[in-house]
Order: C-alpha cells, then sequence, then structure tokens
C-alpha cells in the first residue's frame, strides 16, 4: 500500500516536471545563498580564532604601557625578577603579514598555533636566523625567509621567535605586550612601583576583532536570510500548487482507505526527499558563491578592520550540515501550510481549479490583519529602534509586512482599475488579472523584497560613497604626506621641507582607552588646514581655538556614540582632564578618535615623535619635491603618498567593500525573476480553461499571449511603484538604525532617481523576460486544447 | 609550542656522533667535553660554563620544623646549551630552567621555571656569585649564601653556612658516567647548615637543617644505553657522608658509581659496582621509594625509604626527587632523584 501510494503521490512530479524543477530549484537556491554567506562568515570567523589562539586573545590579562608605545625589554626582565610570570609579546606588519614574536618558554600552554612538526626544529626556531610558522598563503608573502609551512597558522599571520620578531620588525630592545600567566607566585612586588608606566588590561571574552567585525558579518547573515525568504515563497508557491492539483488523487486515494496519518507523512516524506536533494545541490552551489565572494569580503574586512581572513574556503561539516538542515526546515515550513490544509480538508471536497484563489481570499483576511501589525511595529520601531538587533527586527518588520500587503494594495488598485474600464476587453483584463493575482502573489512577494532591498542597499551604499569621498575631500587636505623610519630621516624631512612647503603637519598619535573605548589620540599643529576643512556634527563655541590652546578635545563620531559623551562632556587622558569641544564625523574609522592640540601632545606622550607627516604645498610642486627628497635625503619615494593616491587607496577598500552587496542584490533579483518566471508558467497549464471563453468569444490567442506579457509586465510595474517607497524606507533604517550601531557613524541620506529608474527598468524588463515564455505558449495553444476545455468534464 | 617535547629534546642532546668524538675535547657540534685530571678554578668554576651542554646547581636539603616534622627542600638550576657560544640578546643559545619544591610527610609541592640566557632573565655569575631565574635566587659566596623560590603555593627564603670544605668525586672531580667513559665534572659543598621559613598553605614554618650543593657539567651525561639514573645523597648521624648513583641501562644492568665522605671532608672514590642499590618496594606508579643500599666496602648496609612516596615532580621533565629517612648499619637522612621512570 506505501509503495502505491508513494508511486501515485509521486507520479504527479513526473507528469509535472516544471513543478518539480521549480521546487528544487528554488530550494537549491535558497539554500545556496544563505549556505554560501554562512560559509564566508564561517570562514572569516575561523581566521579570527586562529588569529585570536596565536596570542591567547581573551584567555590572558595582558600589561602594556599606558600611552600604547612598545616598553623596554629590561621592564619585562624587571617584572620576571621581581616575581611576574609574564611572557613577552612582539608583533607588527612585514609585507603584509602580521608577524608575531612569543617567547616559548614562558608563554602559556596552547599559545602560538603550533605543534612541532617535522620542520620545527628547536635550535633554528630559537637561535641563528629563526623560523617562521604560517599556513602557505602567507608563507609565499615571505621570500628570503625560513618559513615553516603549518596549516594551523592564522591567516596572514607568521609566528616566530620574540628575537626575530625584533629584528624583522626592527624592534630591538622593545616588547609590545606581556601576557600575564595565570596562577603567579606569592610574594610578588606591586606593578605601580615595578612598572607605573603598564597598565593591566584584563582579558575579554571574545576577540577585539570578532567584536568588531560582528556588525559586518550580521550585515551578511541578514542577507542570506533574506535570500533565503524569496527562495522559500519560491517553494512555498511550488509546493501551495502541487498540492492544489493533487486533491483529487488526495480524494481517491483516502477514498480507497489510506488513513490521513499515512498520507501525511508520506507527502511529508516525499518532500524530505526533495529538500536533500535540492539541499545537497544548494550547498555545492553555496560553495561556489563563497569561493567566489571570499576573496572580496577578505578584503574589506583587512581594509576595513585590519583583520586577516584566509582568502580560501575550507569545507566545513558544520557548514554543509547546516545548509542541509537549513533547506530541510525551509521545506517544513514551506509545506506545513499546505500539509495542514491537506490534514483538514474534509474528504469529498472536489478539486476545484479556482480553489487557489477562493482559499486566498479567505487567507486575505489574515494576512492584511498580519501586514498591518507587522508595518504598525515597523513604524514603533522607526522612532524607538537602538542597537543591531533593534535595526534588523525593524528591516524584517518593514519586509515581511509590505510583502504580506503587497497583494491587497495590488488588489485593491485591480479593482479600482476595472471599474474605471471601460472596454469589455478591458474590463475583462483588469478581472483576470485579479484572479490571476493570488497564484501570483508569491513571485510579486519575491520580486518586492529583492527591489526594495536593492533600492534600500543602494541608495546606502551610495550615501556612503558620496559623504565617504566628501570626507576624504575635507580629511585629507595636504598635498603629501610623508612616513620616515626613524628620527633621523624625520629630522632630514623637515630641514628638506622647510623652505620648500607652505606649512609642515606632523601627524602624532597614541593608542589608549577612552571610556573604556579602544581609541587614538592625536595631536594636532594649529593650522587653517584643519579649521577650514574639517566639518563638525556639534561644536561648542570655537572648537579650534580652546583645543588648540589646550583646553579642551574634539572626538570623532564613533566615540561620541559609543561613550555616551557629547559637547560639554569631559575625558581624561594620562589623568588630565579635558572638556569635548566638538564631534566629528569620521567614516570609515572602525574606532574612537580624540584630536588634542600638539602642545598638550608632546606634554601627554613625550615619547612619542611624528612619524607621519602632512605637507602643504603647491599640488604642481609634488612630484619634483619627491624626487628631491629622495635625492636629498635618502627618503624613499615609496615612503611618500600624494593625496590622489590616498584617496584612491581608500576609495579602492570601499568598492570591494560593496562588491559583496552587490553581487548578493544581483543574485536576490535573479531568483525574484526566476519566481516570476515559475509561477507564470505553473499558471498558464492551469489557465487554459479561463482563456478558452475568451479565444473561443473571438480573441485571437496573439492577441491572449500579449495581454498575458503586459499583465506580467504591469504586475511587476506596480510592485515596483510599492518597493520603491518601501526601499527608501530601508535605506533610512540601514543608515540611521543600522549603520549607527554596526560601525557607529550616521549617515546622510541622498536619493539616486535615476539609480532608482534603471533599477525600475531592470525589473521591468526581468517580468517582461519571466512572461514571455508563458505567453508564447499561451499564444500557441494548439485550438484543439481550447476546444477541449468545452467537451471535457473535468 | 609544545614546550615539553622541546625540552626533553634539550636535556637529553646526546648524540651518537657525540661519543666518536669524545676522546678529542669536543663533540661533533662543537661543545667541550670533561677530560680527566681537571684543574678546576674558584670562584670562576662556580659560574656558568656555556661551552659544555648541560649544567646544574643542584641544592636539597633535609630540614626539621621546631615541632620535629621532618621537611625537604629542593631548588635547582639547570642550564642547557642549544650552541657551544654565549650571547646577550635572544640568540643567545643558553637556557634555563628552575625546579623548586617543598615536600612534607604529607605533601609534595613543586614550581618550574624556563627561561632564555642573554637577556638577564636567568643565569649564573661566578664573582659575586649569583645564581637566578625570574625572582629564585641563590646567592653569596659560598661560604654563605641566600636561596628564595617562590610558587602560587609556597615559597621559601633561605641561609645557608657552610661547615666545611668543597668535596670532589669520582677522580678529583672527573666522574665517569658509564664503562664506555661518559662522564661530567662533579664536586659538591654537602656541608651547608641551612635555616629559614617555609610559606605553605599550613602556614609559615620556621625551620633548620643541612642541605647538600652539587655542582655538575658536561656534554654527555648518559650513554646511549643508559635510560635514567637513581641518586643517592645520604647524611649519617655519625658525620660522615655517602654520595652514590646507579645509572640504569637497557640490558638490565646497572653502572654505579659512589663517593664517601668523612666529616673533615676526606673522599674515597669508588667506581663501578662497589655500590649495589636494590629497589625493595614501590608506590603506586611504580616508583622505586624504598631501597637497600650497600657499600660493602665502608660497611655500608642501610634501608633507605621515602618520607613522602608520593614526591613526584610534575615537570617539563618529570622525575621523582624527595628527602628520605636511612636505618640499618648507618642512621641519618638524606635526598634520593630517580629519573626515567615516566
Amino acid at each position: 500500500m506505501t509503495r502505491a501510494t508513494l508511486q501515485a503521490l509521486l507520479s504527479h512530479w513526473w507528469r509535472n516536471p516544471l513543478q518539480l524543477f521549480t521546487l528544487l530549484a528554488g530550494l537549491a537556491l535558497a539554500t545556496a545563498l544563505w549556505s554560501g554567506v554562512q560559509a564566508v562568515n564561517a570562514e572569516a570567523r575561523a581566521s579570527y580564532d586562529a588569529a585570536a589562539a596565536t596570542l591567547g586573545e581573551g584567555q590572558y590579562d595582558r600589561l602594556v604601557r599606558r600611552d600604547g608605545q612598545p616598553m623596554a625589554q629590561d621592564t619585562y626582565v624587571a617584572l620576571r625578577r621581581a616575581g611576574w610570570l609574564v611572557s613577552p609579546v612582539v608583533q607588527g606588519r612585514l609585507d603584509g603579514v602580521r608577524i608575531v614574536g612569543v617567547e616559548p618558554l614562558t608563554a602559556p600552554g596552547g599559545i602560538g598555533p603550533i605543534t612541532p612538526t617535522e620542520g620545527a626544529d628547536i635550535t633554528a626556531f630559537l637561535t641563528g636566523d629563526g623560523q617562521l610558522f604560517a599556513n602557505a598563503e602567507t608563507a609565499a608573502q615571505l621570500s628570503g625567509l625560513s618559513v615553516v609551512v603549518t596549516p594551523e597558522a592564522a591567516p596572514g599571520t607568521a609566528v616566530t621567535d620574540i628575537g626575530v620578531a625584533q629584528r624583522l620588525l626592527d624592534k630591538s630592545g622593545l616588547i609590545d605586550s606581556l601576557i600575564v600567566l595565570p596562577g603567579q607566585p606569592k610574594g610578588r612586588a606591586d606593578l605601580g612601583t615595578l612598572a607605573p608606566d603598564l597598565t593591566l588590561q584584563p582579558a575579554q571574552g571574545g576577540s577585539d576583532i570578532a567584536r568588531l567585525t560582528d556588525s559586518f558579518h550580521l550585515n551578511l547573515t541578514a542577507f542570506g536570510l533574506l535570500s533565503f525568504a524569496v527562495g522559500i515563497f519560491i517553494v512555498n508557491g511550488a509546493i501551495g500548487l502541487a498540492f492544489e492539483q493533487r486533491r483529487p488523487v488526495v480524494r481517491t486515494l483516502r477514498a480507497l482507505g489510506l488513513p490521513l496519518r499515512q498520507l501525511i507523512i508520506l507527502m511529508g516524506a516525499e518532500l524530505m526527499i526533495f529538500a536533500l536533494i535540492a539541499g545537497v545541490i544548494g550547498v555545492a552551489l553555496g560553495y561556489v558563491i563563497a569561493a567566489l565572494l571570499l576573496p572580496d569580503v577578505a578584503a574589506t574586512l583587512r581594509g576595513l578592520y585590519g583583520a586577516d581572513v584566509s582568502g580560501t574556503l575550507q569545507l566545513r561539516p558544520s557548514w554543509w550540515l547546516s545548509g542541509l538542515a537549513i533547506a530541510l526546515g525551509g521545506t517544513a515550513i514551506a509545506a506545513s501550510g499546505a500539509l495542514y490544509q491537506m490534514a483538514k480538508m474534509p474528504l469529498l471536497v472536489a478539486a476545484q481549479p479556482r480553489a487557489l484563489a477562493m482559499a486566498a481570499g479567505k487567507r486575505a483576511v489574515v494576512q492584511g490583519i498580519a501586514a498591518a501589525v507587522l508595518l504598525g511595529l515597523a513604524g514603533v520601531m522607526m522612532f524607538t529602534a537602538k542597537g543591531l538587533i533593534g535595526g534588523f527586527i525593524l528591516l524584517a518588520a518593514l519586509l515581511i509586512g509590505a510583502a504580506l500587503a503587497l497583494p491587497l494594495v495590488l488588489d485593491r488598485i485591480l479593482a479600482g482599475a476595472s471599474r474605471g474600464a471601460k472596454s469589455v476587453t478591458a474590463q475583462w483584463f483588469w478581472a483576470d488579472t485579479r484572479q490571476q493575482l493570488p497564484g501570483l502573489s508569491l513571485a510579486l512577494m519575491a520580486l518586492l523584497l529583492a527591489m526594495s532591498a536593492n533600492v534600500g542597499v543602494s541608495t546606502m551604499v551610495s550615501s556612503f560613497r558620496l559623504t565617504f569621498t566628501d570626507f576624504l575631500d575635507q580629511r585629507l587636505a595636504s598635498e603629501l604626506y610623508v612616513r620616515t623610519e626613524n628620527e633621523a630621516q624625520s629630522a632630514a624631512l623637515l630641514q628638506y621641507a622647510e623652505p620648500r612647503t607652505d606649512i609642515i603637519l606632523p601627524i602624532q598619535s597614541a593608542d589608549t582607552q577612552v571610556a573604556g573605548q579602544p581609541t587614538e589620540v592625536y595631536g594636532t599643529r594649529d593650522h587653517a588646514t584643519y579649521r577650514e576643512n574639517w566639518v563638525f556634527l556639534q561644536q561648542a563655541a570655537r572648537p579650534w581655538d580652546t583645543t588648540f590652546a589646550g583646553q579642551t578635545v574634539l572626538i570623532n563620531e564613533q566615540l561620541s556614540r559609543r561613550a555616551g559623551l557629547n559637547v560639554g562632556d569631559e575625558i581624561a587622558l594620562q589623568g588630565t582632564v579635558f572638556g569635548i569641544a566638538g564631534v566629528y564625523g569620521d567614516y570609515g574609522n572602525p574606532i574612537g578618535q580624540v584630536v588634542i592640540g600638539e602642545a598638550v601632545f608632546l606634554r601627554l606622550y613625550p615619547d612619542i615623535a611624528p612619524r607621519n607627516f602632512g605637507l602643504r604645498m603647491d599640488p604642481d610642486a609634488v612630484p619634483d619635491f619627491v624626487a628631491g627628497l629622495e635625492a636629498e635625503t635618502g627618503i624613499p619615494a615609496t615612503q611618500s603618498v600624494n593625496q590622489a593616491g590616498i584617496k584612491a587607496i581608500s576609495l579602492a577598500i570601499f568598492e570591494r567593500t560593496f562588491t559583496v552587496t552587490t553581487a548578493l542584490n544581483i543574485l536576490t533579483l535573479a531568483v525574484a525573476g526566476f519566481a516570476i518566471l515559475m509561477s507564470l508558467l505553473t499558471l498558464a497549464s492551469m489557465r487554459v480553461p479561463q482563456l478558452a471563453p475568451a479565444w473561443a468569444m473571438g480573441m485571437t490567442r496573439s492577441q491572449i499571449g500579449r495581454l498575458e506579457l503586459m499583465r506580467a509586465v504591469m504586475l511587476a510595474l506596480l510592485t515596483a511603484v510599492v518597493a520603491l517607497p518601501l526601499g527608501l524606507a530601508l535605506a533610512w533604517a540601514l543608515l540611521a538604525v543600522v549603520n549607527v550601531a554596526a560601525f557607529g557613524w550616521e549617515l546622510p541620506m541622498y536619493l539616486f532617481p535615476m539609480d532608482y529608474a534603471r533599477l525600475g527598468l531592470f525589473a521591468l524588463l526581468a517580468a517582461a523576460l519571466a512572461a514571455l515564455w508563458p505567453a508564447r505558449r499561451l499564444a500557441r495553444t494548439p485550438p484543439a486544447d481550447l476546444l477541449k476545455v468545452f467537451s471535457n468534464e473535468r | 609550542m609544545n614546550v615539553k617535547t622541546f625540552l626533553l629534546a634539550l636535556l637529553l642532546p646526546v648524540t651518537a656522533s657525540a661519543q666518536g668524538f669524545a676522546g678529542l675535547g669536543t663533540d661533533a657540534d662543537g661543545f667541550s667535553v670533561p677530560q680527566p685530571n681537571p684543574q678546576f678554578a674558584f670562584p670562576a668554576d662556580h659560574g656558568a660554563h656555556p661551552d659544555y651542554r648541560i649544567e646544574w646547581w643542584y641544592l636539597t636539603a633535609n630540614l626539621t620544623a621546631e615541632d620535629g616534622t621532618p621537611y625537604g627542600l629542593q631548588w635547582t638550576l639547570f642550564r642547557s646549551a642549544l650552541a657551544p657560544e654565549d650571547g646577550d640578546d635572544w640568540s643567545a643559545p643558553q637556557l634555563w630552567m628552575g625546579h623548586a619544591a617543598v615536600t612534607t610527610p604529607d605533601n609534595h609541592y613543586v614550581s618550574e621555571r624556563l627561561a632564555r640566557g642573554g637577556i638577564g632573565q636567568a643565569g649564573v655569575l661566578a664573582d659575586p656569585f649569583a645564581a637566578w631565574i625570574d625572582d629564585w635566587e641563590l646567592v653569596g659566596d659560598w661560604d654563605t649564601l641566600r636561596m628564595s623560590a617562590s610558587a602560587p603555593d609556597f615559597a621559601y627564603d633561605m641561609a645557608l653556612t657552610a661547615q666545611g670544605p668543597l668535596i670532589f668525586h669520582g677522580d678529583a672531580g672527573y666522574s665517569v658516567k658509564s664503562a664506555a667513559g661518559q662522564a661530567s665534572y662533579y664536586y659538591s659543598q654537602p656541608f651547608f647548615a641551612i635555616e629559614g621559613t617555609l610559606q605553605l598553605p599550613e602556614g609559615n614554618i620556621a625551620v633548620r637543617g643541612n642541605a647538600w650543593l652539587d655542582r655538575e657539567w658536561s656534554s654527555q651525561p648518559l650513554a646511549d644505553n643508559q635510560t635514567g639514573w637513581d641518586w643517592f645523597s645520604l647524611s649519617f648521624d655519625d658525620g660522615n657522608k655517602m654520595m652514590g648513583f646507579r645509572l640504569q641501562q637497557t640490558d638490565g644492568n646497572n653502572f654505579t658509581s659512589a663517593t664517601w665522605i668523612t666529616p673533615e671532608g676526606v673522599t674515597t672514590p669508588y667506581t663501578d659496582s662497589a655500590l649495589v642499590a636494590t629497589p625493595l618496594a614501590v608506590n603506586d606508579d611504580d616508583v622505586p621509594v624504598r631501597w637497600r643500599v650497600t657499600l660493602p666496602a665502608q660497611d655500608v648496609d642501610v634501608t633507605v625509604e621515602a618520607l613522602n612516596a608520593d614526591a613526584w615532580m610534575t615537570t617539563s621533565i618529570p622525575y621523582w626527587e624527595g628527602p628520605v629517612t636511612v636505618t640499618g648499619s648507618h642512621a641519618g637522612v638524606g635526598y634520593l632523584e630517580m629519573t626515567g621512570y615516566e
């Protein structure tokens, strides 16, 4: 019996391969987008974990200098001799690779993801030229050094002995931080008397990078979820349609005595098998998507946060298992409604061709209420939402609410149009469109989601780009920036530049913590460059005057928002209290920033000498200046970057950031187009009975085909009209809520009508393309089939 | 970095090639090799010998509290060289390892420190004498020394006073370790009176007793077929002292050596097989903690039993080290070290 039943049920799919394809393809696409994004996230997180494990970040307390500068190696020895069990660490970058120097004898167990392998030679590691441990990718960047390749090493990181790191990084006799080991001995001397310039940083759960990049990954996840939702819409449509069409089979099977319970189990099992197949395909596709996206994501994370992420993807069981699970879960969600209806259906209810539409009519009320509640929630959240989670709830409520409301809104519009229609054909067109709406509504919802996401994200991206470009113009006012390697170079530069430039602006900074936030303090020389170019979001009277006079500080928006600091509040730097005179926009910077006058900086951080200089001069004189500098002082041209160069680098980083979102945007739109195609194709075969009378009354098949095409384009147009305000609302939520929570700054919103028009055109084109084939099929329906409608009893 | 694997590699560095060059004064890697008829020069030889692979400053003490409770104490600094040279930065190929322990009848407290040479974190200077690793120190002029060590669960601070001369083991300090001729330079100061305070979880305990400081360095301490050693330092109630060791061999035989030390510091060396040490009982980990030790030439036939059978050193290279009591032909106290039982 089971076998026969299963055969009867499955026969539906063999007779409707297109539906089967829709089901599998929809599910596979949904799984692919979701698991692709998850793979990217998993890879990035694994990279952070490996990086954190390199130094046991989050596990151990650390000692660092208060002003963030390296400490003398003697301080380490003094602490050890006083009973402090600490282990020294030196860090820095060499050819873009993060070099981490550890001291293996004192480091806590598990520091450095390295176990002695065949390449590990203790003597070679500790003495002579030393050895670096890195993965194959990183090893390739470290030419000329003895590198042992180990897959366990964190991406972009090479671990080596502290002595080797000091030599490679030119930090002889210096130590960046000390790991404080658990289990300190009795009677150890007080830190305050031993090394008063050191401060103890307690271990924090989770690595800094992981917390910084959380928002980025949440963004990706949200995109993955959106794509998955669109895919599930398709699957839900396919399953609903299939169940509708199988009602006669179900009726017959049950009349033959098949228990309802067994029937439901069999139908569920059938779907789960499909889900598994689609899941496997989806995971494979997801892998491809992830592999294509990962290099851009890695570049973005490196550019934005300095996080090293492996550019190559590893297959992780947790990832493909979760991909399969989400395919099964998604199918279960998509099918639960249909299965529930099947279970509730009275035994002998006849299969009705309009069942879909009629069921939709009953569902409309529930749907309307749900839409109203969600949109209401979104309305409230617009004013109250705080933080990333709040932002995403707002986005979800807005999107789902609008999607649910879409069929109702379209239905109202069509009803209105139908009332205004004069000719019979027009009346039939509107009425028939309304009739089709329930069958198309899922596909249209998918289109709405895809379009509004597109509008929202592209508005955000473009607003960001515009703001950021302006910001770079203000901020990078100096014509030339020169970095020096040491005191001698600094002195040589100053001497050479003095007579040849309008002014030299030293750029000096110290890393510290302000109100618990990692913060850079910049010492700034009084000059019009700053006074004229910087734009304040909030400011007291004459902020530059008081700041250059050493009375106040200026802080960036990130610090202001995260620490809740505003103009008039006070912060302490090295024990000195300053009032805040201004808050400035600082787009693209992940951490807090404080600007103080140069004189105050020298007093607070006497050990820090500037190594970067901004030079104001005639832009045309820059090339000669750089050449002359190299010739006269030996400071190589590679240490000079002109303004245009920095801008180009900064913009390139941000272009890559948004390559990722653009790619996901296009994928979502493609899925929506596919949904329309599939809905129209399945509807087309069902619609022959409704088109036959129109044909019988004298409308030609090609006329019917053209009307079909028009209908699709018209529905897409209406959806686009709804999508635009929704997309703008989305953009606003992204800029004003999500962005603030994620990055710590608010962006002004700009509108890009041409972009929206182009997007609308694409959507119409996609809908037209999707409708072309079904319309042609209708136009070519053999008259015999149309005639059969009148002769066959259905 | 797996420190343990790495240290094992370091502290047992004797390679086959090293043996063949023994007679030439240096081994294949350029390390110096002990030669017969040594001429020691003090205080210079109290200091480090970086051209030898391994070296130690090894102090053990039998202590008694005012209430008569016996305690044992250990302070050891090991030097291990990756190459026969010194230096004054991280590239110096000298590694240091400190072990400190306090043994009570019921507990055994252990701590370990590791450090690189060359940067001042650990080292030994000859004049004025100072041996240190981190905050652990052994400093003074060898007539008097101060010694301290600390750990999360214990610490001690001790003052030592020499009450007799240095003594030299083997042939005037050239101590043969195998039939094949492996040898080390080996001398001791077994006549220290020691007093100070133990800080234990049980409380602070004032103790006094006697201490034995061993100095030994070599580039080839064990032969290929030797797997570990049992080392005894016994102080008898009649004032005589005895050092004896037994090197275990893979063929089941042993190589033994002993030094008889009179209260005046006159020594009599005994070569292979004069000393016989036989395990009588083992602890839960199969480590022999009761021995019969005989040296017929001095009419010694004693039973040596651990004060605390669980004196296992849970260090990078684990071994057993603890105070013992001696009964039989001679009564007394002493220290027992056993390696190769892991």
